[in-house]
């Protein structure tokens, strides 16, 4: 018997309570404190900051626990709180020369000045599962210091521009005149500093593919890994009230900056391209996607051959998202049955007309001398 | 937008919950009331807007949501209908919504409602001057289907370009004598620019034309909005001689009795049993409190009659 479906709001309620029982689990293990999330899945958080666009490792921290683990629900958590957030104005831009490096590896030079910090990396670690981390392991040993003293450590692409070897960079705006894509919509073209924003809260997952599919051949770039820093740095907000710069805090980032293949005309030498990537936290992978997609998508500004995925701006800006993307593949969840009714009614309408053509070209062809009469 | 944005709403104080009233800033809301003037000035124009992320995923509703958020009114009565029905579970999610973030009156009665947002269907009951309903879309470009690419598209739209579309109708026609398109069956607005209803059936698209009502279409994740302004022409897209026409089943509703309204076919069994009954669940409702039933409404009649405007809550 059909009953008219009332009951929505109960079962949304039901739905709800059995999420939250879920997300805590058997009550006899003790709840994830969100400070054991931020120390030691600290990376999750790291992302849940980078693609949520809001460097805040509590707040990310908790919407990990109340994503259950999802990142990108986690990140859609951040996302929608950002919204609600206002605007006080814009930092001053980061002069990453500035960074205190806990980590700084370049591929293109055996050693150079400031040397190569290897940091925390699982680089170089055999992945095999360390079956004392399944009881509760003593605090491992802390690591050694270094008495060397930090030397300051130019980039490698400055020690290349210093001969000319590679593409300037473009002089930056200032930051009044930059655009803001989570303030204006993005547009296409966009501009250089709107495909790096959206590919810096772009997904990990699908820039990595994309970087990826540069290498095996989708839009070759020759890429070289120039630079890599990963470290802390001071935000500062320029205060027009007291007339000069004031601190903020320390945020963490992970820059890339590839060495890609060179490129000369008739007016100009040949020189190395640029490639880049920043992201907060740390996340090499997802820096280094950046910087591939970046140098992919600037092919048309450097005259190559297009037409590779990654090349293609409206195709890679407009698929980055994985907010704006598991919201639409899911929807399909929502009910259609409005839409899906008005097709039942064609198809049957055009069914019942394809199967009346056929008896009619049936009695036709069964009554062969009618027909030739 | 029955009150001004003015000083009179609530201020983020007054709301308990610690948002600003209806979630959005109101920066953001009147930079979404400025892309909603530039729309209804420009019929069926697609009005690039920064849409935020809101707290439903982007698919769900988002532009809807946006748009009601940008003209809802501490003194609005909000309907929300999911595919003709109040109480399909996203309808419920976003009457919530508001009902807490703006504190306002909802109902589930088209007649007594001063806003009401849609998913994919547009009520039987006529709607009336003042009214405004806003509409979810999924995607705005009417051409994407044809043509990928954004940039082609606007192109296409300045120009007043539509021949591709005339031809994929035409195909459809030579493929399968009829017009293949059965929702979001694209419109001519005031003359000008074609624009997607959103998936509505096409049996809604004659609602369109001429309406008393505003009608406002918000896309969240593609970042568009546009309108139709109240008694404006909307004529669907057809040829000479293949003239637009809605689809019938020849049923009326199991339960009411009703003529001409969209129906639901709903299974009840595994033997081919069904039953048709309206998908705008408020106009059912009412008929059968009036006293209209049809031959199948003995069967639900002790569970949903007597409900008409229970969902009514301030």
């Amino acid at each position: 018997m059909y009953v008219a479906v009332k009951g929505g709001e109960l079962a949304i309620d039901n739905a709800h309570a059995l999420l939250a029982a879920k997300r805590r689990g058997d009550p006899a293990v003790p709840e994830l404190t969100i400070a054991q999330i931020e120390q030691q899945l600290a990376l999750a958080v790291d992302r849940v900051m980078a693609e949520g666009s809001l460097y805040d490792r509590e707040l990310a921290a908790i919407a990990i626990k109340q994503a259950r683990g999802d990142l990108i629900e986690a990140i859609f958590l951040v996302r929608a709180y950002r919204t609600t957030l206002p605007r006080f104005g814009d930092t001053v831009p980061l002069d990453t020369n500035a960074i205190e490096a806990r980590r700084r590896i370049s591929a293109v030079f055996k050693d150079l000045p400031g040397g190569q910090i290897l940091g925390p990396t699982f680089d170089y670690t055999h992945r095999l599962i360390d079956f004392s981390l399944a009881s509760d392991a003593p605090a491992p040993e802390p690591p050694c210091r270094s008495d060397a003293v930090a030397e300051p450590a130019p980039r490698v692409t400055s020690l290349l521009d210093n001969q000319g070897l590679i593409e300037r960079n473009p002089v930056g705006n200032d930051t009044q005149s930059t655009p803001d894509l989570t303030r204006d919509l993005l547009t296409f073209p966009a501009a250089r500093e709107l495909r790096l924003q959206a590919l810096a809260r772009g997904d990990e997952g699908f820039l990595l593919a994309l970087g990826y599919s540069t290498q095996r051949g989708y839009g070759r770039t020759h890429p070289f890994a120039g630079e890599i820093r990963y470290g802390t740095i001071e935000v500062e907000i320029d205060a027009e009230d007291v007339g000069f710069c004031v601190p903020l805090g320390e945020i963490e980032i992970t820059e890339c900056e590839m060495i890609n293949q060179f490129h000369g005309s008739v007016t100009e030498p040949p020189q190395f391209t640029r490639g880049y990537g920043l992201v907060l936290g740390q996340s090499e992978r997802k820096a280094m996607s950046m910087a591939l997609v970046d140098r992919a998508l600037r092919a048309a500004e450097l005259g190559e051959e297009t037409g590779a995925p990654a090349q293609d701006q409206e195709f890679v800006l407009s698929h980055a998202d994985n907010v704006q993307a598991t919201g639409f593949v899911e929807h399909l969840k929502l009910p259609h049955y409005v839409d899906f009714q008005s097709e039942l009614l064609l198809v049957r309408q055009m069914r019942e007309e394809h199967a009346s053509a056929q008896r009619e070209t049936a009695a036709t062809i069964s009554s062969p001398r009618s027909a030739a009469e | 937008m029955s009150a001004p944005p003015s000083t009179e709403q609530p201020s983020v104080a007054a709301m308990p919950n610690g948002y600003n009233f209806a979630y959005l800033d109101e920066q953001t809301k009147r930079m979404i009331r400025r892309a909603i003037l530039k729309a209804i000035a420009i019929p069926g124009y697609q009005v690039p807007f920064a849409s935020r992320e809101m707290p439903m995923p982007y698919g769900w509703g988002t532009g809807g949501i946006q748009v009601t958020a940008a003209i809802l009114g501490p003194d609005d009565k909000l309907k929300v209908i999911d595919q003709g029905s109040d109480d399909t579970t996203n309808a419920v999610s976003i009457r919530r919504f508001f009902a807490k973030v703006a504190g306002v009156a909802t109902t589930t009665s088209t007649e007594a409602a001063t806003i009401i947002q849609t998913r994919h269907r547009i009520p039987e009951a006529p709607l009336r001057d003042g009214q405004i309903i806003v509409f979810q879309v999924p995607i705005p470009e009417p051409l994407r289907f044809l043509e990928p690419r954004e940039a082609e598209t606007r192109r296409m739209h300045a120009l007043a370009e539509y021949g591709l579309m005339h031809v994929k109708l035409y195909e459809d026609i030579a493929k399968h004598a009829h017009i293949a398109t059965t929702y979001a069956y694209p419109v001519e607005v005031d003359g000008r620019y074609v624009m997607d209803p959103s998936p509505i059936p096409k049996h809604d698209n004659p609602k369109l034309h001429r309406s008393p009502a505003l009608q406002l279409f918000g896309a969240g994740r593609e970042k568009r909005i546009y309108a139709i302004p109240p008694h404006t022409d909307v004529v669907s897209l057809d040829f000479e001689d293949h003239p637009f026409e809605v689809q019938h089943s020849g049923a009326t509703c199991g339960l009411c009795a009703a003529e001409g309204v969209y129906l639901d076919e709903i299974v009840l069994d595994d033997r081919g049993g069904r039953l048709m009954a309206c998908s705008d669940t408020d106009f059912c409702e009412k008929r059968r409190a009036l006293g209209h039933f049809g031959t199948q409404a003995s069967a639900s009649a002790s569970a949903t009659v007597g409900q008409a405007g229970k969902g009514d809550a301030t």
